[in-house]
């Protein structure tokens, strides 16, 4: 059916309300984007356009490079040692009986349950016991056991939903169990693993609590924690500018991948309602 | 025997294939609980580290603090508001662009950008957008008398805004999934029976969605009444302290002044507690509701 001019315009005020409705949404990293290379008030960049807020923030303290080495170590640390751990645990609860199984799974289920502040002062003790405050795989180790409940919950389902015939068949054949994992199942839990990776990514960048408490060594914070000491280091004197640049760059990663693997953002979520 | 051979080698791959995340849930999750409960029951300075039980010093150092009974009201309001606020508009949002076209898509993008931000970075954004200097609205700001952080109902308002912007997006995902679960021989039938879409949205589509009403409000909650990075960052507490939440009086207890990690264990101890609590009175809620 082709709309007709009067159907076109009833729809107007329909079109004006989710349109302003968007742009609302859009316009503050709109707004952010474009004044972070405009000249205005309240930043060392008062003539004319370009990247001097983002010159400034490169050589804030240690210089925007170490604290993004620092974001990106402790991110893909972060996915790595999700990825690994909730494929392994992901598999042994779906695929094999063993004491302390059910146990374990809602033990690592429970992790959810528990304030995040209320295991980051004791983890700072342990952590300091054992020489790993300061420490960028301190802060990634952490983060991992914070990932471990959804990871561990998505992955078991995703080996669930291959048939069994499939590894059974493999194992008669005389595949180890771990043959079974690699040749076998893993290409059919590929999707599983990028969500859990993305979600990893997600969080990890993005933690502001973690390093907070564990990381003292101003060389060694993450970006967002980089970012916000930014405000009122000089004199008092916020530079509002540098801030927009520093949230431009840690806006960006998150705001690409989340556009490229949006399939597996929104799998996560469908996922949990299912069975939720 | 070879079924038992099989089942008992069955089990050691098993625990072998587990033990990472066991190792993770032992030393990173079971531990640090247990140690939190000691840690509130001694007596804890930051630097000096354990000096011996003085149970219940810390518990009642923890209720007097003089931002103890402020805080919670005040996360308590926050989560209340929050929670309706972003319950509300992520079914509206979802009602709004549950059939699929390309202008819906598009608006579905739109919304659902914020929750690709870390909430640091979205605090932090606003914090420049809410400037009087270098904000968007700062020429007018004065004229007009607008301080978007001055006043504490502003502070409250201006950080409710910013968890809206962020976290709506995400609650109309979840309410997508959940309306995408009632099957449309229901709207059908209903649609056949006269309703009208009130009627429909009343007696079919929210009855449905209990669920999904239930999940989101335990996340909603659950989230709310640990804020922290809001509040840290762009309200900074202020004005006056007004906007102190709970996880920020620990971390303030710990780490910035007191130094006090045994109080602030005990704080900890008390908001897990509240937490569970909390949860179990919703979850039975929502069940005795659908009965």
């Amino acid at each position: 059916m082709r709309p007709t001019i009067a159907g076109v315009v009833l729809r107007m005020p329909y079109w004006v309300f989710t349109a302003s409705l968007a742009a609302i949404f859009v316009f503050p990293l709109a707004w952010t984007a474009v004044s972070s290379v405009s000249p205005h008030a309240g930043t060392n960049q008062v003539d004319g356009w370009g990247f001097g807020n983002y010159v400034t923030l490169a050589q804030y303290q240690a210089g925007v490079w170490r604290y993004l080495f620092n974001s990106a170590f402790v991110s893909l640390l972060t996915v790595a040692l999700t990825l690994l751990v909730s494929l392994l645990g992901g598999y042994a609860f779906a695929r094999f009986r063993f004491p302390g199984r059910n146990l374990l799974f809602v033990a690592t289920l429970a992790i959810l349950m528990v304030p995040y502040a209320t295991l980051l002062i004791p983890l700072y003790v342990l952590l300091d016991y054992v020489g790993l405050t300061n420490s960028l795989v301190g802060v990634a180790l952490v983060l991992t056991m914070f990932q471990l409940p959804f990871a561990t919950f998505m992955m078991r389902i995703s080996f669930e939903a291959i048939p069994r015939e499939l590894d059974e068949a493999a194992r008669v054949d005389g595949c180890s169990p771990f043959h079974v994992l690699r040749q076998v199942l893993l290409p059919s839990v590929k999707p599983g693993l990028i969500t859990v990776g993305l979600f990893a990514f997600l969080a990890a960048w993005n933690d502001f609590m973690a390093p907070l408490i564990l990381v003292n060594d101003s060389d060694r914070v993450t970006l967002p924690l980089a970012v916000a000491n930014l405000r009122g280091q000089v004199q008092g004197v916020v530079d509002y500018g540098a801030t927009e640049a520093g949230v431009v760059v840690l806006a960006l990663p998150c705001a690409i991948l989340f556009l490229i693997l949006q399939r597996h953002y929104v799998r996560g979520f469908m996922s949990g309602a299912i069975k939720g | 025997m070879v079924t038992k051979v099989r089942r008992n080698r069955d089990a050691a791959a098993g625990w072998l294939f587990a033990s990472p995340t066991a190792v993770f849930v032992v030393l990173l999750f079971a531990l640090p609980l247990v140690l939190v409960f000691k840690m509130s029951a001694s007596r804890w300075p930051l630097l000096a580290g354990d000096q011996g039980v003085n149970f219940p010093d810390n518990y009642v150092k923890a209720v007097e603090n003089r931002f103890f009974v402020d805080s919670i009201v005040f996360t308590l309001k926050y989560t209340f508001l929050a929670t309706v606020l972003l319950l509300a508009l992520g079914l509206g949002l979802a009602l709004l662009v549950q059939e699929s076209s390309r202008w819906r898509n598009l608006l579905r993008v739109s919304f659902l950008i914020p929750s690709a931000l870390g909430l640091a970075s979205a605090s932090l954004l606003f914090y420049v957008l809410y400037s009087p200097l270098a904000g968007p609205l700062a020429p007018v700001m004065e004229d007009l008398g607008i301080s978007f952080l001055g006043t504490p109902n502003m502070a409250l308002g201006s950080t409710l805004f910013l968890i809206v912007w962020r976290y709506a997006g995400f609650y109309m995902l979840l309410m997508l999934v959940g309306l995408q679960s009632v099957p449309s021989e229901v709207y059908e039938a209903a649609h056949l029976d006269g309703a009208t879409r009130w009627q429909q949205f009343r007696r079919v589509t929210l009855p449905l969605l209990r669920p999904t009403l239930a999940l989101t409000t335990v996340l909603c909650v659950t989230g709310s009444l640990l804020a922290f990075e809001q509040f840290y960052i762009l309200t900074k507490g202020g004005p006056d302290n007004s906007t102190v939440s709970v996880v920020q009086l620990i971390y303030t207890v710990a780490f910035q002044g007191q130094n006090d990690l045994g109080v602030a264990a005990a704080l900890s101890v008390i908001a897990l507690f509240a937490l569970v609590v909390i949860n179990v009175a919703q979850l039975r809620a929502f069940r005795y509701e659908g009965t």
